[in-house]
């Protein structure tokens, strides 16, 4: 029951990144990408009715987390006080950014909440790359379970060590780099024309970044934390992950380069699945790996929720589940498609042909999750 | 340590009272936008189109504030009350992620079928929508009140080898007996909100002289909902709660009634300030006997006071405690009598023209925000020293190496950020409320020129 939880509260938490990724990635390259009013705004328009939707996945992941294995929760929120705070702030500024911007006309507004918004994804792309890293090389665990780590101390992955250091660091920039590519690929997807040119250009070109760190932080992350090879070394199986992954980042370079925008958005989503796929493998059964005395480290097993309670989540969780599903496929399958922006034709032109506008859909991006 | 505590404390307190200023209008008005979008299904009238699509707008602003300032919450769960979070994740842990789960993800994916779905969907796909707003927004109220009334009434719980608590029965959680008055109260005092607001939008166009119709409208709206939900709000919902207060927390009860010294007939402080040195009321005012007539039918009844309780076991802060309850009780009457005397002017027909009732109304829209968050500090001042009410003391629940340091950096972070947030806020509403109800047709081209965006 336990692996049961930890596999979906992982599934959610990849969700997350596949889904909200994408709209941190269009974000950080929302200034680059665009040149004019009617761009920016079919940038915005191409994310506007999923961001919130994708941002709920979080939530869910963390009141799933926080349900399956309470302690772990407690543990690592409180532990990483300073950065889930400064996550809740660049998470509120984004939001903000996209709500506001809006409202009035003025170009100083609207240059502000561009700023805010192109900001804040970037900063939230690296933190959330370097939370990563934190779970992979472990944190300074008391034998009560609990712990603290500053933002950053000496920038060595020691026994005492920041939430920054060199590896993490590393893993936030790769995180970075991934979802501008994932972003980029969905930006291509969304729009055409000068737009659609550039987007694609700046996904050719990320994608080669982000494989080049990928290797680099694949490489590290087995000498930062020698554990992760256990795993593997009892269970070769998960090397399906690392395969899947590489073969899908190329998978993802080779379709771009061919302008098969569906596939290669299809298959930048399927490489961040498989990367993470391939860390939770990798950590399983920790949820928080200690770096002090591995007896210390926070397991699925002694930080869970009881059987019952296990057991009766289940219920409501595939009902609720199999709802999201439902309302993320339909929302996502209602906004497919490019974006228009209805400057001169009138609304009911629009509305009259749209599926001329529209390509049918080969398959869906929620897909991967079922 | 003390001080973590104290700033945890105020961190909390703070920034769920801040959040809580936008769900509240959000729940209400989910109720509110139903019915104004099954008058336009029905009817037709493309009159109701407007309004709907008008209150949407601000459906969407107040949700998307109510957002981004409930992630905090849900997160400092884990930040700053790790030891509470272990101690009763195992249990509490189920709502919150059902909340998350559920209630969101139907809040969120339906807003964006309402807000962008325009032109794409017909009118009834919007309704449907509308109503699955309003089922989500509802049911994210009801499990986060069942996580609270777990906390001022902890049900269907074990205790495993190491202190922590388990679940023993969903359906003991769900169906606490705590939470029914809690949650009937706690809506009807949205829709009080909503209602207030709405009617003072009305009565302000009607001032003002623009959108004459509309204004009609929102004030017919708002004053019927407003006058029955006042009432539910005193009776049944809010004697509810009171009574099961005395029953259950008899201590909260004696003290955010200032009644120090038990007695027989106890009567109701209508006025007067808690002398917690003497134990007395300064300058009281008080309606004898009626407490006791109020919670247990009796003129005569025995009601334990303060002095029947440890002083160990008091709310830390009597005083505020005591304030915040007369301030919920006295605006809640002042409301509805406003509400009462609005809705007899309207069977009369002579509200439309009656100046005085109308600026009335503009100006009462704050006082159910002021009720409201009064009526949060009554529960949550009232449950200390407890965090679970009996089990587990609130100075026991915080994270035990978040310093002070640290807890008073990101309080003073969510000052700075959320006085930004009230303000853009209060922008935003006042340029939606200048645009006012626009038609259709301009919709698109008036807000943005391009779109939604």
């Amino acid at each position: 029951m336990e692996t049961f939880w930890y596999a979906i509260v992982t599934l959610m938490l990849t969700m997350y990144v596949v889904l909200d990724g994408f709209d941190f990635g269009v974000g950080i390259l929302y200034p680059f990408v665009t040149r004019t009013e009617t761009e920016r705004c079919t940038v915005l328009d191409s994310i506007g009715p999923v961001w919130k939707g994708n941002e709920v996945w979080l939530v869910a992941s963390g009141g799933l987390l926080f349900f399956a294995f309470p302690r772990a929760y407690a543990a690592g929120f409180s532990g990483f006080y300073l950065a889930l705070v400064m996550v809740l702030w660049l998470l509120i500024f984004r939001g903000l950014a996209l709500e506001l911007r809006s409202q009035l006309s003025h170009p100083l507004w609207r240059q502000l909440w561009d700023l805010a918004f192109s900001g804040a994804s970037f900063f939230l792309a690296i933190v959330f790359g370097a939370a990563l890293g934190n779970l992979i090389r472990g944190v300074p665990l008391n034998p009560e379970g609990y712990f603290f780590v500053a933002l950053w101390t000496d920038f060595t992955p020691g026994p005492e060590p920041g939430i920054l250091d060199w590896f993490t660091l590393l893993m936030g920039l790769a995180s970075a780099a991934i979802l501008m590519l994932h972003g980029a690929n969905y930006l291509a997807m969304k729009t055409d024309g000068d737009l659609y040119l550039r987007a694609a250009a700046s996904a050719k070109r990320t994608g080669w970044i982000a494989l080049v760190l990928t290797c680099i932080a694949m490489l590290a992350s087995p000498f930062v934390q020698p554990a992760l090879r256990l795993n593997y070394t009892a269970h070769p199986l998960g090397y399906l992950f690392t395969v899947t992954g590489a073969l899908a980042l190329i998978a993802t370079v080779v379709f771009r380069r061919r302008q098969h925008d569906v596939a290669a958005f299809a298959t930048s989503s399927l490489f961040i699945l498989a990367m993470l796929g391939n860390v939770a493998w990798g950590c399983y059964p920790n949820l928080l790996i200690a770096t002090t005395n591995p007896a210390s480290s926070l397991t699925i097993f002694n930080a869970t929720a009881g059987a019952y309670g296990l057991r009766v989540g289940l219920v409501w969780f595939l009902f609720g589940f199999a709802l999201v599903i439902t309302s993320q496929v339909y929302v996502h399958r209602a906004f497919w498609g490019k974006v228009r922006l209805d400057l001169e034709s009138s609304p009911t032109e629009s509305h009259a042909s749209p599926d001329s506008q529209r390509e049918r859909l080969p398959f869906d991006i929620n897909r991967p999750s079922r | 340590m003390a001080s973590a505590l104290l700033y945890d404390r105020l961190q909390f307190a703070f920034t769920a009272t801040f959040h809580y200023l936008f769900p509240q209008l959000t729940m209400g008005l989910a109720l509110l936008l139903l019915y104004l979008r099954s008058r336009a299904l029905w009817s037709g009238d493309e009159q109701y189109h407007q309004a709907a699509r008008f209150w949407t707008k601000i459906f969407a602003l107040s949700f998307g504030f109510g957002v981004v300032t409930g992630i905090p919450l849900e997160f400092q769960f884990g930040t700053n009350w790790a030891k509470f979070s272990n101690f009763a994740g195992g249990v509490i842990g189920q709502t919150l992620a059902m909340e998350g789960l559920f209630a969101f993800f139907l809040e969120s994916t339906f807003l964006g079928v309402l807000l962008f779905g325009e032109k794409r969907f017909g009118f009834r796909v919007q309704w449907f929508a509308s109503l699955m707003l309003f089922l989500g927004s509802w049911l994210s109220g009801y499990f986060i009140l069942a996580t609270n009334a777990w906390m001022q009434h902890p049900v269907a719980y074990t205790v495993a080898d190491d202190g922590r608590l388990f679940l023993n029965s969903l359906s003991g959680l769900l169906t606490n007996p705590w939470l029914f008055w809690q949650y009937a109260h706690n809506m009807t005092a949205a829709v009080v909100t909503t209602s207030c607001v709405m009617a003072a939008v009305g009565a302000f166009y009607l001032l003002s002289g623009n959108h004459l119709a509309h204004a009609k409208t929102f004030i017919q709206t708002g004053v019927v909902a407003g006058a029955i939900a006042c009432a539910l709000m005193i009776f049944p919902t809010g004697h509810g709660n009171a009574k099961q207060v005395f029953e259950h927390q008899p201590l909260k009860g004696a003290a955010f009634e200032g009644l120090f010294r038990t007695e027989r007939g106890a009567g109701i402080v209508l006025v007067g300030q808690p002398n917690t040195e003497t134990m007395t009321i300064d300058n009281p005012l008080v309606v004898p006997s009626a407490l006791s007539i109020l919670v247990y039918y009796d003129l005569w009844a025995n009601v334990k006071g303060l002095d029947a309780f440890p002083k160990e076991e008091w709310p830390d802060n009597l005083p505020l405690l005591y304030y915040a309850y007369h301030i919920m009780a006295g605006l809640g009457t002042i409301l509805a009598a406003i509400m009462a005397l609005a809705l007899l002017l309207l069977w009369r027909g002579r509200l439309f023209t009656s100046k005085p009732v109308l600026w009335l109304l503009m100006l009462c829209a704050p006082f159910p925000y002021i009720a409201t968050t009064a009526g949060w500090m009554t529960t949550e001042l009232g449950r200390q020293p407890w965090l679970v009410y009996g089990l587990l003391r609130t100075a026991q629940g915080t994270s035990p190496l978040v310093h002070s340091g640290n807890a008073l950096f990101t309080l003073l972070g969510f000052l700075g950020l959320y006085l930004l947030l009230g303000l853009l806020f209060l922008i935003m509403i006042m340029e939606i409320v200048r645009q006012g109800p626009v038609p259709v047709t301009d919709y698109p081209a008036q807000t943005t020129g391009s779109g939604t965006y």
